[in-house]
Protein backbone atom coordinates (compact mmCIF):
# COMPACT_ATOMS: atom_id res chain seq x y z
CA UNK A 1 0.00 0.00 0.00
CA UNK A 2 1.23 3.31 -0.66
CA UNK A 3 0.71 6.02 1.32
CA UNK A 4 -1.41 9.54 0.73
CA UNK A 5 1.89 11.21 0.01
CA UNK A 6 3.45 8.87 -2.20
CA UNK A 7 0.60 7.94 -3.88
CA UNK A 8 0.75 12.35 -4.93
CA UNK A 9 4.51 11.66 -5.46
CA UNK A 10 3.56 8.87 -8.38
CA UNK A 11 0.66 11.16 -9.58
CA UNK A 12 2.89 14.22 -10.25
CA UNK A 13 5.41 12.23 -12.13
CA UNK A 14 2.71 10.70 -14.00
CA UNK A 15 1.42 14.14 -14.57
CA UNK A 16 5.17 15.19 -15.82
CA UNK A 17 4.79 12.33 -17.83
CA UNK A 18 1.34 13.27 -19.81
CA UNK A 19 2.74 16.67 -20.49
CA UNK A 20 6.62 15.57 -21.67
CA UNK A 21 4.93 12.53 -24.00
CA UNK A 22 2.29 14.51 -25.81
CA UNK A 23 4.54 17.36 -26.19
CA UNK A 24 7.39 14.92 -27.76
CA UNK A 25 4.97 13.65 -29.96
CA UNK A 26 3.19 17.10 -30.79
CA UNK A 27 0.06 15.71 -30.37
CA UNK A 28 -2.39 13.52 -27.82
CA UNK A 29 -4.79 14.66 -24.47
CA UNK A 30 -3.31 15.69 -21.84
CA UNK A 31 -6.45 17.31 -20.33
CA UNK A 32 -8.86 14.47 -19.28
CA UNK A 33 -4.89 12.69 -18.82
CA UNK A 34 -4.55 15.10 -16.04
CA UNK A 35 -8.20 15.12 -14.75
CA UNK A 36 -7.53 11.13 -14.12
CA UNK A 37 -4.08 10.90 -12.81
CA UNK A 38 -4.78 11.28 -9.40
CA UNK A 39 -8.14 8.53 -8.68
CA UNK A 40 -5.86 5.80 -11.69
CA UNK A 41 -2.83 6.56 -9.81
CA UNK A 42 -4.36 5.16 -6.50
CA UNK A 43 -6.69 2.40 -8.53
CA UNK A 44 -3.00 0.87 -10.04
CA UNK A 45 -0.81 1.31 -7.02
CA UNK A 46 -3.41 0.70 -4.19
CA UNK A 47 -6.46 -0.71 -5.38
CA UNK A 48 -6.14 -3.68 -8.64
CA UNK A 49 -5.13 -6.75 -7.80
CA UNK A 50 -2.99 -7.21 -10.27
CA UNK A 51 1.10 -7.62 -11.69
CA UNK A 52 2.99 -7.57 -14.33
CA UNK A 53 4.93 -10.12 -13.68
CA UNK A 54 2.50 -12.79 -14.52
CA UNK A 55 0.00 -10.88 -16.90
CA UNK A 56 -1.68 -12.21 -19.35
CA UNK A 57 -4.38 -10.84 -21.93
CA UNK A 58 -6.71 -13.24 -20.43
CA UNK A 59 -6.74 -11.88 -17.15
CA UNK A 60 -6.76 -14.78 -15.06
CA UNK A 61 -6.26 -14.21 -11.72
CA UNK A 62 -5.91 -11.04 -11.67
CA UNK A 63 -8.45 -7.46 -11.54
CA UNK A 64 -8.24 -6.17 -15.28
CA UNK A 65 -8.83 -2.61 -16.83
CA UNK A 66 -10.52 -1.16 -19.85
CA UNK A 67 -9.82 2.40 -20.84
CA UNK A 68 -12.84 3.58 -22.41
CA UNK A 69 -12.47 6.72 -22.79
CA UNK A 70 -9.28 5.33 -25.24
CA UNK A 71 -7.62 9.07 -25.99
CA UNK A 72 -6.74 9.25 -22.58
CA UNK A 73 -3.32 7.02 -23.28
CA UNK A 74 -0.97 9.33 -21.59
CA UNK A 75 -2.02 8.70 -18.42
CA UNK A 76 -2.51 5.66 -19.04
CA UNK A 77 1.11 4.76 -20.50
CA UNK A 78 2.79 6.69 -17.53
CA UNK A 79 0.76 4.38 -14.70
CA UNK A 80 1.31 1.38 -16.86
CA UNK A 81 5.36 1.53 -16.73
CA UNK A 82 5.52 3.11 -13.40
CA UNK A 83 4.13 0.38 -12.05
CA UNK A 84 6.41 -2.03 -14.03
CA UNK A 85 4.29 -3.37 -17.03
CA UNK A 86 6.96 -1.94 -19.41
CA UNK A 87 10.03 0.17 -19.00
CA UNK A 88 9.57 3.92 -18.35
CA UNK A 89 11.71 5.25 -21.10
CA UNK A 90 9.40 3.71 -23.74
CA UNK A 91 7.48 6.41 -22.84
CA UNK A 92 9.52 8.30 -25.17
CA UNK A 93 8.03 6.46 -28.11
CA UNK A 94 4.06 7.44 -27.83
CA UNK A 95 2.79 8.19 -30.78
CA UNK A 96 5.86 7.59 -33.21
CA UNK A 97 6.35 5.51 -36.28
CA UNK A 98 6.54 2.29 -35.08
CA UNK A 99 6.27 2.69 -31.76
CA UNK A 100 3.76 0.03 -29.24
CA UNK A 101 2.22 3.32 -27.79
CA UNK A 102 -0.70 4.01 -30.16
CA UNK A 103 -2.40 7.12 -29.88
CA UNK A 104 -5.19 4.97 -28.56
CA UNK A 105 -4.76 1.64 -27.30
CA UNK A 106 -4.07 -1.13 -29.52
CA UNK A 107 -3.38 -4.89 -28.51
CA UNK A 108 -2.09 -5.11 -31.84
CA UNK A 109 1.63 -4.76 -29.95
CA UNK A 110 1.12 -7.05 -27.50
CA UNK A 111 1.67 -4.40 -24.76
CA UNK A 112 1.74 -5.88 -20.80
CA UNK A 113 -1.73 -4.48 -19.05
CA UNK A 114 -3.36 -3.58 -22.67
CA UNK A 115 -6.28 -5.91 -22.31
CA UNK A 116 -8.66 -4.46 -25.46
CA UNK A 117 -8.14 -2.06 -28.13
CA UNK A 118 -10.23 0.93 -27.50
CA UNK A 119 -10.92 4.99 -28.29
CA UNK A 120 -13.48 4.86 -30.36
CA UNK A 121 -15.91 5.78 -28.03
CA UNK A 122 -18.41 4.26 -25.87
CA UNK A 123 -17.72 0.66 -26.30
CA UNK A 124 -15.07 0.41 -23.45
CA UNK A 125 -18.18 -0.48 -20.87
CA UNK A 126 -19.59 -3.44 -22.91
CA UNK A 127 -16.16 -4.89 -23.64
CA UNK A 128 -15.88 -4.65 -19.35
CA UNK A 129 -19.41 -6.23 -18.93
CA UNK A 130 -18.13 -9.16 -21.21
CA UNK A 131 -15.43 -9.59 -19.26
CA UNK A 132 -17.12 -9.23 -15.60
CA UNK A 133 -19.45 -11.83 -17.08
CA UNK A 134 -17.21 -14.16 -18.37
CA UNK A 135 -15.35 -13.60 -15.01
CA UNK A 136 -18.42 -14.69 -13.49
CA UNK A 137 -18.62 -18.09 -15.83
CA UNK A 138 -15.54 -19.28 -14.70
CA UNK A 139 -16.35 -18.58 -10.57
CA UNK A 140 -13.06 -16.16 -10.67
CA UNK A 141 -13.22 -13.82 -7.78
CA UNK A 142 -12.02 -10.41 -9.44
CA UNK A 143 -12.94 -7.84 -10.58
CA UNK A 144 -13.17 -5.83 -13.75
CA UNK A 145 -12.66 -1.81 -13.84
CA UNK A 146 -13.49 0.70 -16.44
CA UNK A 147 -13.30 4.09 -16.97
CA UNK A 148 -15.37 6.37 -18.61
CA UNK A 149 -15.71 10.28 -19.77
CA UNK A 150 -18.68 12.34 -19.22
CA UNK A 151 -18.48 13.75 -22.45
CA UNK A 152 -17.75 10.07 -23.95
CA UNK A 153 -20.84 8.85 -21.76
CA UNK A 154 -23.39 11.27 -24.57
CA UNK A 155 -22.71 7.97 -26.72
CA UNK A 156 -25.63 5.69 -26.87
CA UNK A 157 -24.22 2.38 -26.40
CA UNK A 158 -22.99 3.24 -22.61
CA UNK A 159 -26.45 3.24 -21.72
CA UNK A 160 -26.96 -0.21 -23.39
CA UNK A 161 -24.05 -1.67 -21.51
CA UNK A 162 -25.19 -0.03 -18.26
CA UNK A 163 -28.77 -1.88 -18.87
CA UNK A 164 -26.89 -5.07 -19.83
CA UNK A 165 -24.76 -4.90 -16.22
CA UNK A 166 -27.43 -4.42 -13.97
CA UNK A 167 -30.03 -7.20 -15.94
CA UNK A 168 -26.84 -10.12 -15.51
CA UNK A 169 -25.92 -8.46 -11.97
CA UNK A 170 -22.19 -7.42 -13.04
CA UNK A 171 -21.69 -6.82 -9.06
CA UNK A 172 -17.85 -7.62 -10.19
CA UNK A 173 -17.86 -4.97 -12.22
CA UNK A 174 -16.47 -1.31 -11.03
CA UNK A 175 -17.21 1.64 -14.02
CA UNK A 176 -15.70 5.26 -12.93
CA UNK A 177 -16.52 8.41 -15.18
CA UNK A 178 -14.03 11.12 -15.12
CA UNK A 179 -16.70 14.06 -14.59
CA UNK A 180 -14.75 16.98 -15.25
CA UNK A 181 -17.74 18.49 -17.25
CA UNK A 182 -15.59 19.18 -20.59
CA UNK A 183 -15.52 17.80 -23.82
CA UNK A 184 -13.97 19.25 -27.17
CA UNK A 185 -16.24 21.73 -27.97
CA UNK A 186 -16.73 22.92 -24.57
CA UNK A 187 -18.66 21.95 -21.08
CA UNK A 188 -20.23 19.30 -21.48
CA UNK A 189 -23.43 20.82 -20.08
CA UNK A 190 -23.18 23.66 -23.06
CA UNK A 191 -22.25 20.58 -25.31
CA UNK A 192 -25.45 18.15 -25.19
CA UNK A 193 -27.26 18.60 -21.61
CA UNK A 194 -26.14 15.65 -20.36
CA UNK A 195 -27.53 16.53 -16.43
CA UNK A 196 -27.06 14.77 -13.26
CA UNK A 197 -25.15 11.69 -13.90
CA UNK A 198 -25.30 10.68 -10.54
CA UNK A 199 -29.26 10.41 -10.86
CA UNK A 200 -28.90 8.78 -13.98
CA UNK A 201 -26.86 5.73 -13.24
CA UNK A 202 -28.69 5.48 -9.55
CA UNK A 203 -32.17 5.62 -12.10
CA UNK A 204 -30.45 2.70 -14.12
CA UNK A 205 -30.27 0.48 -11.06
CA UNK A 206 -26.33 1.46 -10.45
CA UNK A 207 -24.61 1.64 -6.68
CA UNK A 208 -23.15 4.71 -7.32
CA UNK A 209 -20.48 6.96 -5.29
CA UNK A 210 -19.57 10.21 -6.07
CA UNK A 211 -16.24 11.02 -5.02
CA UNK A 212 -13.38 14.51 -5.08
CA UNK A 213 -11.06 12.67 -7.95
CA UNK A 214 -8.31 14.91 -6.79
CA UNK A 215 -8.48 14.30 -3.01
CA UNK A 216 -6.86 10.69 -2.43
CA UNK A 217 -8.94 9.65 0.98
CA UNK A 218 -11.89 10.51 -0.66
CA UNK A 219 -10.83 8.15 -3.51
CA UNK A 220 -9.73 5.49 -1.24
CA UNK A 221 -13.29 5.76 0.27
CA UNK A 222 -15.08 5.34 -2.77
CA UNK A 223 -12.79 2.10 -4.09
CA UNK A 224 -13.50 0.91 -0.29
CA UNK A 225 -17.28 1.67 -1.15
CA UNK A 226 -17.18 -0.22 -4.04
CA UNK A 227 -15.18 -3.15 -2.92
CA UNK A 228 -17.47 -3.98 0.00
CA UNK A 229 -20.62 -3.39 -2.62
CA UNK A 230 -19.55 -7.39 -4.55
CA UNK A 231 -22.12 -9.18 -3.55
CA UNK A 232 -24.84 -6.96 -3.59
CA UNK A 233 -25.73 -7.76 -7.26
CA UNK A 234 -25.26 -4.40 -8.38
CA UNK A 235 -22.25 -3.17 -10.96
CA UNK A 236 -20.84 0.20 -8.82
CA UNK A 237 -20.48 3.69 -10.85
CA UNK A 238 -17.93 6.12 -9.12
CA UNK A 239 -17.96 9.61 -10.36
CA UNK A 240 -15.03 10.89 -9.82
CA UNK A 241 -15.51 14.84 -9.76
CA UNK A 242 -12.48 16.18 -11.39
CA UNK A 243 -10.89 19.35 -12.93
CA UNK A 244 -9.71 18.92 -16.59
CA UNK A 245 -6.20 20.05 -16.87
CA UNK A 246 -5.46 19.70 -12.82
CA UNK A 247 -2.38 20.36 -11.39
CA UNK A 248 -0.91 23.19 -13.68
CA UNK A 249 -3.04 26.43 -13.51
CA UNK A 250 -3.35 27.60 -17.44
CA UNK A 251 -4.50 24.49 -17.97
CA UNK A 252 -7.09 23.89 -15.16
CA UNK A 253 -10.99 24.18 -15.52
CA UNK A 254 -11.29 24.39 -19.40
CA UNK A 255 -12.10 22.17 -22.23
CA UNK A 256 -9.16 24.08 -24.63
CA UNK A 257 -6.66 21.25 -23.13
CA UNK A 258 -8.58 18.08 -23.98
CA UNK A 259 -6.48 17.56 -26.93
CA UNK A 260 -4.26 20.53 -27.38
CA UNK A 261 -0.66 20.30 -26.78
CA UNK A 262 1.97 23.22 -24.45
CA UNK A 263 3.74 24.64 -26.64
CA UNK A 264 7.60 24.45 -25.09
CA UNK A 265 7.57 27.68 -22.74
CA UNK A 266 4.19 26.59 -21.61
CA UNK A 267 5.68 23.25 -21.01
CA UNK A 268 8.47 24.48 -19.06
CA UNK A 269 6.09 26.29 -17.10
CA UNK A 270 4.02 23.30 -16.34
CA UNK A 271 6.94 21.26 -15.16
CA UNK A 272 7.96 24.08 -12.81
CA UNK A 273 4.27 24.15 -11.42
CA UNK A 274 4.67 20.26 -10.53
CA UNK A 275 7.85 20.21 -9.49
CA UNK A 276 10.37 17.67 -9.88
CA UNK A 277 9.80 14.16 -7.88
CA UNK A 278 12.01 11.39 -6.58
CA UNK A 279 11.13 8.83 -9.72
CA UNK A 280 12.66 11.05 -12.32
CA UNK A 281 11.65 12.14 -15.44
CA UNK A 282 12.19 9.06 -18.46
CA UNK B 1 -23.15 -34.08 -64.31
CA UNK B 2 -22.27 -34.69 -60.67
CA UNK B 3 -25.66 -35.36 -59.36
CA UNK B 4 -26.96 -33.88 -56.28
CA UNK B 5 -30.51 -34.77 -54.66
CA UNK B 6 -33.10 -31.99 -52.57
CA UNK B 7 -33.58 -34.31 -49.39
CA UNK B 8 -35.93 -32.12 -48.32
CA UNK B 9 -36.42 -28.09 -48.09
CA UNK B 10 -34.94 -26.76 -44.44
CA UNK B 11 -33.75 -23.20 -43.74
CA UNK B 12 -29.91 -22.50 -43.44
CA UNK B 13 -30.24 -20.69 -40.51
CA UNK B 14 -31.48 -24.13 -38.76
CA UNK B 15 -28.47 -25.50 -40.16
CA UNK B 16 -26.75 -23.10 -38.12
CA UNK B 17 -29.02 -23.67 -34.53
CA UNK B 18 -27.61 -27.53 -35.09
CA UNK B 19 -24.69 -27.05 -35.67
CA UNK B 20 -23.97 -24.40 -32.78
CA UNK B 21 -26.11 -26.81 -30.04
CA UNK B 22 -23.44 -29.65 -31.78
CA UNK B 23 -20.42 -26.81 -31.44
CA UNK B 24 -21.26 -26.48 -27.81
CA UNK B 25 -21.65 -30.27 -26.96
CA UNK B 26 -17.87 -30.53 -27.83
CA UNK B 27 -16.50 -27.48 -26.55
CA UNK B 28 -17.51 -25.95 -22.93
CA UNK B 29 -16.00 -22.23 -24.47
CA UNK B 30 -18.55 -21.41 -26.91
CA UNK B 31 -21.18 -18.84 -25.91
CA UNK B 32 -24.58 -17.95 -27.62
CA UNK B 33 -25.33 -14.29 -27.45
CA UNK B 34 -28.65 -12.50 -29.42
CA UNK B 35 -30.42 -9.53 -29.49
CA UNK B 36 -33.62 -10.58 -28.78
CA UNK B 37 -33.77 -13.16 -32.26
CA UNK B 38 -32.94 -16.00 -30.28
CA UNK B 39 -35.81 -18.15 -32.32
CA UNK B 40 -35.05 -16.70 -35.32
CA UNK B 41 -31.49 -17.77 -35.29
CA UNK B 42 -32.86 -21.17 -33.57
CA UNK B 43 -30.55 -20.83 -30.58
CA UNK B 44 -33.19 -22.42 -28.60
CA UNK B 45 -31.78 -25.93 -28.50
CA UNK B 46 -28.43 -24.01 -27.60
CA UNK B 47 -30.47 -22.42 -24.88
CA UNK B 48 -32.45 -25.05 -23.22
CA UNK B 49 -29.15 -27.52 -23.46
CA UNK B 50 -26.87 -24.78 -21.53
CA UNK B 51 -28.47 -21.86 -19.94
CA UNK B 52 -25.59 -20.58 -18.57
CA UNK B 53 -23.72 -20.16 -21.36
CA UNK B 54 -26.88 -18.21 -23.38
CA UNK B 55 -26.52 -14.28 -22.89
CA UNK B 56 -29.56 -12.41 -23.97
CA UNK B 57 -28.30 -9.14 -24.79
CA UNK B 58 -32.23 -7.22 -25.62
CA UNK B 59 -32.12 -5.33 -28.15
CA UNK B 60 -28.99 -3.37 -27.91
CA UNK B 61 -26.81 -4.73 -31.21
CA UNK B 62 -23.95 -2.78 -30.14
CA UNK B 63 -23.39 -3.47 -26.27
CA UNK B 64 -23.57 -7.30 -27.65
CA UNK B 65 -20.81 -7.21 -29.94
CA UNK B 66 -18.72 -5.45 -26.65
CA UNK B 67 -19.87 -7.73 -24.21
CA UNK B 68 -18.94 -10.52 -26.82
CA UNK B 69 -15.51 -9.27 -27.19
CA UNK B 70 -14.84 -9.15 -23.31
CA UNK B 71 -16.21 -12.97 -23.08
CA UNK B 72 -13.41 -13.75 -25.88
CA UNK B 73 -10.67 -12.00 -23.97
CA UNK B 74 -11.41 -14.32 -21.30
CA UNK B 75 -11.21 -17.02 -23.17
CA UNK B 76 -14.83 -17.68 -24.20
CA UNK B 77 -15.79 -18.82 -28.01
CA UNK B 78 -18.97 -16.18 -28.68
CA UNK B 79 -21.26 -16.42 -31.07
CA UNK B 80 -23.54 -13.66 -31.74
CA UNK B 81 -26.37 -13.70 -34.12
CA UNK B 82 -28.95 -11.31 -35.45
CA UNK B 83 -30.31 -10.44 -38.70
CA UNK B 84 -27.58 -9.82 -41.26
CA UNK B 85 -28.03 -6.09 -41.66
CA UNK B 86 -28.16 -5.18 -37.95
CA UNK B 87 -25.14 -7.32 -37.08
CA UNK B 88 -23.06 -6.10 -39.47
CA UNK B 89 -24.34 -2.33 -40.49
CA UNK B 90 -25.64 -1.49 -37.55
CA UNK B 91 -22.59 -2.12 -35.33
CA UNK B 92 -20.01 -1.87 -38.14
CA UNK B 93 -17.88 0.45 -36.03
CA UNK B 94 -18.06 -2.07 -33.06
CA UNK B 95 -17.04 -5.15 -35.16
CA UNK B 96 -14.30 -2.70 -36.50
CA UNK B 97 -12.62 -1.82 -33.19
CA UNK B 98 -13.58 -4.58 -30.90
CA UNK B 99 -13.71 -7.69 -33.00
CA UNK B 100 -11.36 -7.50 -35.84
CA UNK B 101 -8.55 -4.77 -34.68
CA UNK B 102 -8.77 -6.33 -30.97
CA UNK B 103 -8.73 -9.56 -32.79
CA UNK B 104 -10.94 -11.17 -30.51
CA UNK B 105 -12.62 -14.81 -31.01
CA UNK B 106 -15.91 -13.57 -31.99
CA UNK B 107 -18.31 -15.23 -34.75
CA UNK B 108 -20.80 -13.58 -35.77
CA UNK B 109 -24.10 -15.32 -37.17
CA UNK B 110 -25.76 -13.62 -39.79
CA UNK B 111 -29.10 -14.22 -40.56
CA UNK B 112 -31.96 -13.42 -42.95
CA UNK B 113 -29.15 -12.32 -45.08
CA UNK B 114 -30.16 -10.45 -48.65
CA UNK B 115 -33.54 -10.24 -50.43
CA UNK B 116 -34.89 -13.91 -49.51
CA UNK B 117 -35.85 -12.45 -45.71
CA UNK B 118 -38.62 -11.47 -47.78
CA UNK B 119 -42.33 -9.54 -46.68
CA UNK B 120 -40.33 -7.17 -44.02
CA UNK B 121 -38.67 -5.52 -47.27
CA UNK B 122 -35.46 -3.26 -47.56
CA UNK B 123 -35.16 -2.01 -43.90
CA UNK B 124 -34.41 -5.72 -43.03
CA UNK B 125 -32.69 -7.07 -46.44
CA UNK B 126 -29.22 -6.19 -46.35
CA UNK B 127 -27.34 -6.63 -49.59
CA UNK B 128 -24.55 -4.79 -48.48
CA UNK B 129 -22.75 -7.24 -45.54
CA UNK B 130 -20.48 -9.02 -47.49
CA UNK B 131 -18.89 -6.25 -48.47
CA UNK B 132 -18.45 -4.67 -44.70
CA UNK B 133 -17.01 -7.73 -43.71
CA UNK B 134 -14.72 -8.43 -46.54
CA UNK B 135 -13.36 -4.97 -46.07
CA UNK B 136 -12.30 -6.03 -42.40
CA UNK B 137 -8.41 -6.98 -42.02
CA UNK B 138 -8.12 -10.70 -41.35
CA UNK B 139 -12.12 -11.47 -40.94
CA UNK B 140 -13.11 -14.64 -42.71
CA UNK B 141 -15.71 -14.54 -44.62
CA UNK B 142 -18.32 -17.50 -45.04
CA UNK B 143 -21.34 -18.01 -46.95
CA UNK B 144 -22.56 -21.76 -46.91
CA UNK B 145 -25.16 -22.94 -49.29
CA UNK B 146 -27.70 -25.18 -47.48
CA UNK B 147 -28.60 -26.42 -44.17
CA UNK B 148 -25.96 -29.19 -43.78
CA UNK B 149 -23.34 -27.22 -45.27
CA UNK B 150 -24.30 -24.51 -42.70
CA UNK B 151 -24.00 -26.58 -39.72
CA UNK B 152 -20.61 -27.74 -40.87
CA UNK B 153 -19.45 -24.19 -41.30
CA UNK B 154 -20.55 -23.31 -37.96
CA UNK B 155 -18.65 -26.24 -37.18
CA UNK B 156 -15.76 -24.90 -38.63
CA UNK B 157 -16.16 -21.34 -37.40
CA UNK B 158 -16.04 -22.53 -33.83
CA UNK B 159 -12.50 -24.32 -34.50
CA UNK B 160 -11.15 -21.38 -36.36
CA UNK B 161 -8.80 -18.96 -34.54
CA UNK B 162 -10.10 -15.38 -34.86
CA UNK B 163 -13.14 -13.79 -36.18
CA UNK B 164 -15.66 -15.39 -38.22
CA UNK B 165 -18.68 -13.91 -40.41
CA UNK B 166 -20.77 -16.28 -41.08
CA UNK B 167 -24.08 -15.77 -43.13
CA UNK B 168 -26.61 -17.87 -44.07
CA UNK B 169 -30.59 -17.21 -44.59
CA UNK B 170 -34.16 -17.24 -43.69
CA UNK B 171 -36.41 -19.48 -45.85
CA UNK B 172 -36.46 -23.10 -46.62
CA UNK B 173 -34.46 -23.79 -49.67
CA UNK B 174 -33.25 -26.97 -50.84
CA UNK B 175 -30.87 -29.63 -48.49
CA UNK B 176 -28.53 -31.13 -51.12
CA UNK B 177 -24.81 -31.39 -50.03
CA UNK B 178 -23.82 -34.47 -48.02
CA UNK B 179 -24.95 -34.78 -44.21
CA UNK B 180 -21.02 -35.25 -42.68
CA UNK B 181 -18.63 -33.19 -45.63
CA UNK B 182 -16.53 -31.20 -43.47
CA UNK B 183 -16.55 -27.75 -44.12
CA UNK B 184 -12.75 -26.11 -44.94
CA UNK B 185 -12.37 -22.96 -44.74
CA UNK B 186 -10.68 -21.04 -47.44
CA UNK B 187 -11.04 -23.78 -50.04
CA UNK B 188 -13.24 -24.02 -52.99
CA UNK B 189 -15.56 -27.23 -54.26
CA UNK B 190 -15.89 -27.99 -57.14
CA UNK B 191 -19.44 -29.21 -57.37
CA UNK B 192 -19.34 -30.42 -60.82
CA UNK B 193 -16.83 -30.42 -63.41
CA UNK B 194 -17.15 -28.94 -66.88
CA UNK B 195 -15.26 -27.46 -69.91
CA UNK B 196 -17.35 -24.63 -71.34
CA UNK B 197 -18.00 -22.28 -68.56
CA UNK B 198 -17.61 -21.90 -64.98
CA UNK B 199 -20.46 -20.81 -62.71
CA UNK B 200 -18.95 -19.13 -59.27
CA UNK B 201 -21.55 -19.42 -56.61
CA UNK B 202 -22.42 -19.01 -52.93
CA UNK B 203 -24.95 -19.62 -50.32
CA UNK B 204 -28.60 -19.78 -52.09
CA UNK B 205 -27.22 -19.30 -55.77
CA UNK B 206 -25.24 -22.86 -55.50
CA UNK B 207 -28.36 -24.86 -55.35
CA UNK B 208 -29.66 -22.58 -58.77
CA UNK B 209 -25.92 -23.06 -60.04
CA UNK B 210 -26.33 -26.42 -60.20
CA UNK B 211 -29.87 -26.05 -61.46
CA UNK B 212 -28.64 -24.07 -64.38
CA UNK B 213 -25.48 -26.56 -65.29
CA UNK B 214 -28.32 -29.03 -65.86
CA UNK B 215 -29.97 -26.69 -68.05
CA UNK B 216 -26.97 -25.88 -70.16
CA UNK B 217 -25.87 -29.54 -70.40
CA UNK B 218 -29.17 -29.83 -72.12
CA UNK B 219 -28.38 -27.68 -74.72
CA UNK B 220 -24.22 -29.27 -75.28
CA UNK B 221 -23.07 -26.65 -72.78
CA UNK B 222 -20.57 -27.87 -70.24
CA UNK B 223 -20.65 -25.56 -67.28
CA UNK B 224 -18.36 -26.32 -64.07
CA UNK B 225 -20.12 -24.98 -61.03
CA UNK B 226 -17.60 -23.70 -57.78
CA UNK B 227 -19.34 -23.54 -54.77
CA UNK B 228 -17.26 -20.52 -52.50
CA UNK B 229 -18.71 -20.95 -49.21
CA UNK B 230 -15.64 -19.01 -48.28
CA UNK B 231 -15.29 -15.42 -49.89
CA UNK B 232 -12.41 -14.65 -47.80
CA UNK B 233 -10.05 -16.06 -47.66
CA UNK B 234 -10.63 -16.73 -51.17
CA UNK B 235 -9.28 -19.99 -53.01
CA UNK B 236 -7.51 -17.86 -55.66
CA UNK B 237 -5.86 -21.17 -56.74
CA UNK B 238 -9.13 -23.00 -57.11
CA UNK B 239 -10.73 -19.55 -59.00
CA UNK B 240 -7.57 -19.64 -61.42
CA UNK B 241 -7.65 -23.51 -62.01
CA UNK B 242 -11.05 -23.31 -63.73
CA UNK B 243 -10.54 -19.60 -65.02
CA UNK B 244 -7.73 -21.77 -67.30
CA UNK B 245 -10.50 -24.53 -68.32
CA UNK B 246 -12.68 -22.28 -68.86
CA UNK B 247 -11.62 -19.07 -70.25
CA UNK B 248 -15.28 -17.56 -69.28
CA UNK B 249 -17.14 -17.22 -65.77
CA UNK B 250 -20.45 -16.20 -64.10
CA UNK B 251 -20.39 -15.29 -60.42
CA UNK B 252 -23.84 -15.21 -58.76
CA UNK B 253 -24.70 -14.15 -55.58
CA UNK B 254 -27.52 -12.81 -53.23
CA UNK B 255 -25.62 -9.42 -52.51
CA UNK B 256 -25.27 -6.31 -53.92
CA UNK B 257 -22.13 -5.96 -57.15
CA UNK B 258 -20.26 -3.52 -55.11
CA UNK B 259 -17.36 -5.55 -52.56
CA UNK B 260 -19.65 -8.85 -53.02
CA UNK B 261 -17.94 -12.16 -54.35
CA UNK B 262 -18.28 -11.23 -57.83
CA UNK B 263 -15.76 -8.19 -56.99
CA UNK B 264 -13.44 -10.31 -55.00
CA UNK B 265 -13.24 -12.79 -58.10
CA UNK B 266 -12.91 -10.04 -60.48
CA UNK B 267 -9.97 -8.63 -58.14
CA UNK B 268 -8.06 -11.88 -58.36
CA UNK B 269 -8.80 -12.55 -62.46
CA UNK B 270 -7.61 -8.74 -62.94
CA UNK B 271 -4.35 -9.16 -60.86
CA UNK B 272 -3.49 -12.68 -61.80
CA UNK B 273 -5.24 -14.04 -64.85
CA UNK B 274 -7.88 -11.98 -66.80
CA UNK B 275 -10.79 -13.93 -68.33
CA UNK B 276 -14.46 -13.05 -69.65
CA UNK B 277 -16.77 -12.21 -66.18
CA UNK B 278 -20.57 -12.00 -66.35
CA UNK B 279 -22.73 -10.73 -62.76
CA UNK B 280 -25.83 -12.30 -61.16
CA UNK B 281 -26.11 -10.30 -58.18
CA UNK B 282 -28.23 -7.47 -57.04
CA UNK B 283 -26.47 -4.66 -58.49
CA UNK B 284 -26.84 -1.85 -56.99
CA UNK B 285 -30.31 -2.00 -55.26
CA UNK B 286 -32.46 -2.00 -52.13
CA UNK B 287 -34.63 -4.51 -51.78
CA UNK B 288 -38.62 -4.84 -51.33
CA UNK B 289 -41.29 -6.80 -49.75
CA UNK B 290 -42.58 -10.04 -51.48
CA UNK B 291 -42.05 -13.67 -50.79
CA UNK B 292 -38.39 -14.90 -51.41
CA UNK B 293 -38.86 -17.12 -54.60
CA UNK B 294 -40.59 -13.99 -56.18
CA UNK B 295 -38.01 -11.92 -54.91
CA UNK B 296 -35.20 -13.89 -56.25
CA UNK B 297 -36.95 -14.09 -59.63
CA UNK B 298 -37.05 -10.09 -59.96
CA UNK B 299 -33.90 -9.60 -59.19
CA UNK B 300 -32.56 -12.08 -61.62
CA UNK B 301 -31.28 -14.40 -59.81
CA UNK B 302 -32.45 -17.90 -60.44
CA UNK B 303 -31.20 -20.77 -62.69
CA UNK B 304 -32.85 -19.06 -65.53
CA UNK B 305 -30.50 -15.89 -65.15
CA UNK B 306 -27.61 -17.67 -64.69
CA UNK B 307 -28.56 -20.05 -67.61
CA UNK B 308 -28.49 -16.56 -70.35
CA UNK B 309 -25.52 -15.06 -67.85
CA UNK B 310 -23.67 -18.57 -69.01
CA UNK B 311 -24.28 -17.75 -72.52
CA UNK B 312 -23.35 -14.04 -72.87
CA UNK B 313 -19.85 -15.35 -70.95
CA UNK B 314 -19.34 -18.13 -74.07
CA UNK B 315 -20.34 -15.71 -76.23
CA UNK B 316 -18.03 -13.11 -75.51
CA UNK B 317 -15.03 -15.89 -74.88
CA UNK B 318 -15.44 -16.96 -78.65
Amino acid sequence: MQSHEQLKIIATQVRRDILRMVCMAKSGHPGGSMSSADFLTALYFNEMKHDPATWTRDGKGQDMFILSAGHLTPVYYSILARYGYFPVKDLATFRQMGTLLQGHPSIRGGVKGIFQTSGSLGQGLSAAAGLALGKKLDGDGERVFCLCGDGESEEGQIWEAGMFAVHHHLDNLVAMTDWNGQQIDGPVSAVAGEGDLAAKWESWGWQVIVADGHDFASIEQAFSLARANQGSGKPVMILFQSDMGHGVDFMAGTHKWHGSVPKPEQLEDALRQLGETPLGDF
Amino acid sequence: MTKYTDTGKKDTRSGFGAGLLEAGKADSRIVALTADLKGSLKMNAFADAFPERFIQCGIAEANMVGVAAGLAITGKIPFIGSFAEFVTGRVYDQLRQEVAYGRTNVKIASSHAGITLGEDGATHQTMEDIALMRALPEMVVLAPCDYNETLQATLAAARWEGPVYLRFGRPAVPNFTPEDRPFEIGKAWVMNEGKDVSIIACGHLVWEALQAAQELEAEGISAEVVNMATIKPLDEEALLATAAKTGALVVAEEHNMAGGLGEAVAGVLARRQPAWVEFVNGADRFGQSGTPSALMAAYGLDAQHLVAAAKRALARKK
